[in-house]
């Protein structure tokens, strides 16, 4: 199949619009739930969505995907209010809130699932797209619905954006300045629902959290405003969902859901490697020559108090003598002196006959031997 | 005779699920007292990962192999999730949601690359099969024993041995690990131990109960313990009942409404959960409102005593001192003053004559102790100040 045919096709048409939809929404409010480290929680809401999911069916009798979509988003929420209840009224701590709602209310939908499968509903095949994702099942009608939500949720970020952002930063703040913070967070963790229910489909409710949190994560790795980080979140989150979905939708048989999770997440990986100022790669490079600059400016500051002890500007040391004085080899340290002009290789003069070769310090070694203790001091001070 | 017991598939079931239930509980405990239980997520999900690359290496579905291999990716997941953790580019929860999700996509992949025809489809990686466990059995002597049996009352000998074994350095560990540091105990070593066992667990149970049903069984029974008692061998005697009794009824009630039996114990847990959550006998929400209800009660008593002696003897006392004032003065509507006034008489602080309330003894020593803690020597303030 060529590109061009590729683009005409009608499934891979859905496909890609479902995951773009899929990754906006997901990277713009995973964005916040990050941020306000509630990452677990979308983990949490995400497997809630399953009894919500097979509520809808049963109620709706066949696959409506409003229906469906509405019962998920009912039973996410309920399950982060739930969560709330446990951890508010009892001694249990929030992870233990966590991981309990999110693992009864995902063996409730087991046996809701198990329940649906015993009642010989032809449409019911439907249902287990919903574990792991299957975006081939993606239909029109269903676009429609994901890119209503998303629509909904972006403008509310965009007509709450100041409130969101002091909401997730600085709530003491937020409330002194008399904004409504309890119903601005309950509105943000709706929204994480909203997005999950919009992934459902895609990657399933087993890894939709990861959805949220990965292009987050790899876009606050590039910048430090909130605006950079949300917008690259959704390029991120777009991108990585279009990759994944539509070599899932080629490939037949492989499940949509984990290839979109490892496409993200191969950005997320780049990221931490690669981004400027954040990377581990960059940080290496720092560290590594931070300890060679080191290294060099004490064999320098050696060879300055040397000619400083003898009152000799120009006093020769040997390398076999600096060695021994540093205690490891300080030839290359030497050699980076040299690149730079603070110290000189010379030869031994006419008198000493047969005599070794020396280093010596040059005028501006010197003066920058001297600068150096001198700030050194100063820090002292 | 113990033949037709291992014959019996619903027995067989409920043993195991009670197994998995008491197994995971055991460590558990620890990990939901460490406030770490959503680790018990992310390793159930892992070990999907560990249990396929192990199959596709040596083609065993279970057993010994199986478990070590497979649970050392649950520890693989910690491991990197703590070393993201460290770097601190990425906060601890989002590294927990970032690392599993990426060992659980390769794990399923690899199945539906590799594996569709085997045993271990995507729906058993999620939801495990414990009403087959009886299906897949090994002979012991003349005895046809189901593996799922075998390997999940291994690990629950091994997590209870672990646990009595080392019960005093878990203990320290959990509630003041700087303590245990210390004390030279290595709270991070038995740490990564516990984890490991956890993720062996998960393995053994995987068949059983699969992925995610794993994380009820591992949270869900220690927290319901934890609402019910302070100490912490108790907690696992809790986590066991609680393990058995979803185990049962989660049975039954699948059986009787024909749906899944793994999801219906996970849920059972949860039932127990809650029951503990609102009727515990300490910590349940009924017993927090009647505890609170009591103060009030006692409150009231005393606000009235003290309201009553204040104006005892003065000129005052006929008007103050009556049903009648407490609504204006004390801002309690008729039948709260009523309501008060019965209990105060009914503990013999005060009496009615006629329309007059008036302290008995009780309630005027009440009331002084009130207004001058310090008069009988056992306040601090005239002790401090002389």
């Amino acid at each position: 199949m060529s590109l061009l045919g590729l683009l005409h096709d009608y499934t891979i048409q859905n496909v890609a619009i479902g995951a773009a939809l899929l990754g906006l929404i997901s990277g713009v409010l995973g964005s916040f739930a990050v941020l306000r480290k509630q990452s677990l929680l979308g983990d949490t809401m995400s497997h809630a969505a399953l009894p919500g999911v097979c509520i809808g069916f049963i109620v709706a009798g066949a696959r409506e995907m409003g229906i469906i979509l509405l019962g998920a988003l009912t039973t996410g929420a309920l399950a982060a209010l739930v969560m709330l209840l446990l951890t508010r009224n009892s001694r249990l701590k929030t992870d233990a809130g966590l991981g309990i709602t999110l693992s009864t209310s995902f063996a409730l939908g087991v046996v809701l699932l198990t329940h649906i499968q015993n009642m010989n509903n032809a449409a019911q095949g439907g249902l287990d797209a919903f574990l792991f994702g299957q975006a081939a099942a993606t239909l029109r009608g269903d676009l429609w619905i994901m890119g209503g939500i998303t629509v909904a949720a972006l403008a509310l970020v965009i007509a709450l954006w100041k409130e969101f952002k002091l909401v997730s930063f600085d709530p003491e703040f937020a409330a002194s300045l008399g904004m409504p913070v309890m119903w601005l967070e309950v509105i943000l963790t709706v929204m994480i629902a909203l997005a999950v229910v919009v992934g459902l489909q895609m990657v399933g409710v087993v890894l939709m959290a990861a959805m949220i949190i990965a292009p987050a994560v790899a876009a606050r790795q590039w910048s430090h405003r909130l605006e950079g980080m949300v917008m690259l979140a959704a390029v991120i989150g777009v991108s990585g969902g279009v990759f994944g979905a539509v070599l899932s939708a080629l490939s037949r048989g492989l499940a949509t859901g984990p290839l979109i999770i490892l496409s993200v997440s191969s950005v997320v990986m780049v990221s931490l490697l690669l981004a400027p100022g954040r990377g581990f790669v960059w940080e290496g490079v720092r560290l590594w020559r931070g300890r060679r600059r080191l290294r060099y400016q004490q064999v320098l500051t050696t060879l300055y108090r040397l000619a400083v002890h003898h009152a000799d500007p120009v006093f020769r040391s040997e390398q076999g003598m600096l060695d021994t004085y540093h205690g490891h080899r300080t030839r290359a340290a030497l050699r980076q002196l040299q690149k730079r002009g603070l110290v000189e290789w010379r030869s031994a003069p006419p008198d000493e006959p047969g005599g070794a070769k020396h280093w010596v310090l040059t005028a501006s070694g010197f003066e920058e031997a001297k600068r150096i203790l001198d700030s050194l001091g100063q820090e002292e001070r | 005779m113990l033949a037709s017991l291992f014959d019996n598939a619903a027995l067989m079931i409920m043993l195991v699920g009670a197994l998995v239930g008491i197994a995971s509980s055991l460590v558990g405990t620890f990990l939901v007292l460490r406030g770490v239980s959503m680790l018990s997520d992310a390793i159930g999900h892992s070990i999907v990962f560990g249990i396929v690359v192990v199959w596709l290496l040596t083609h065993q579905q279970s057993g010994p192999v199986q478990i070590v291999g497979a649970a050392l990716t649950g520890l693989l997941t910690v491991f990197l999730t703590e070393l993201l953790v460290s770097t601190r580019r990425v906060k601890k929860d989002a590294a927990i949601g970032l690392v599993f999700p990426v060992l659980f996509s390769a794990g399923v992949l690899l199945l539906n690359l590799y594996a569709r025809d085997v045993h271990i489809d995507t729906h058993t990686v999620l939801l495990g099969e414990i009403g087959f466990v009886w299906l897949d059995t090994l002979t012991i002597g003349d005895y046809r024993v189901p593996q799922a049996l075998l390997w999940m009352g291994a690990m629950t000998l091994i997590n209870g041995a672990f646990v009595t074994l080392f019960y005093k350095e878990l203990k320290i560990a959990t509630f003041d690990e700087a303590l245990a540091k210390a004390l030279g105990l290595a709270p991070g070593v038995l740490f990564y131990l516990l984890l490991l066992l956890t993720s062996g667990t998960a393995v053994a149970a995987f068949d059983a109960v699969g992925a995610v049903l794993f994380v009820a069984f591992v949270i869900v029974p220690p927290s319901a313990a934890y609402l019910l008692t302070d100490r912490l061998w108790m907690m696992f005697v809790y986590g066991a009942l609680v393990s058995i009794a979803s185990s049962v009824s989660g049975y039954f009630l699948a059986v009787a409404w024909n749906v899944s039996i793994g999801g219906m114990m996970a849920v059972m847990t949860g039932v127990f959960l809650l029951l503990a959550f609102l009727v515990g006998p300490r910590y349940g929400m009924v017993a927090q409102v009647l505890r609170r209800r009591g103060q009030r009660r006692v409150n009231e008593i005393r606000t009235l005593a003290v309201h009553l002696y204040n104006h005892e003897d003065g000129p005052e006392q006929w008007v103050e001192n009556v049903t009648q004032a407490l609504r204006e003065h004390l801002l309690w509507d008729g039948a709260k003053a009523n309501r008060v006034v019965e209990r105060s008489c009914a503990a013999g602080l005060i009496e009615r004559r006629g329309e007059t309330l008036v302290l008995t003894a009780a309630g005027r020593e009440m009331a002084r102790e009130i207004l001058e803690p310090t008069r009988n020597g056992t306040g601090s303030l005239t002790t401090t100040v002389s």
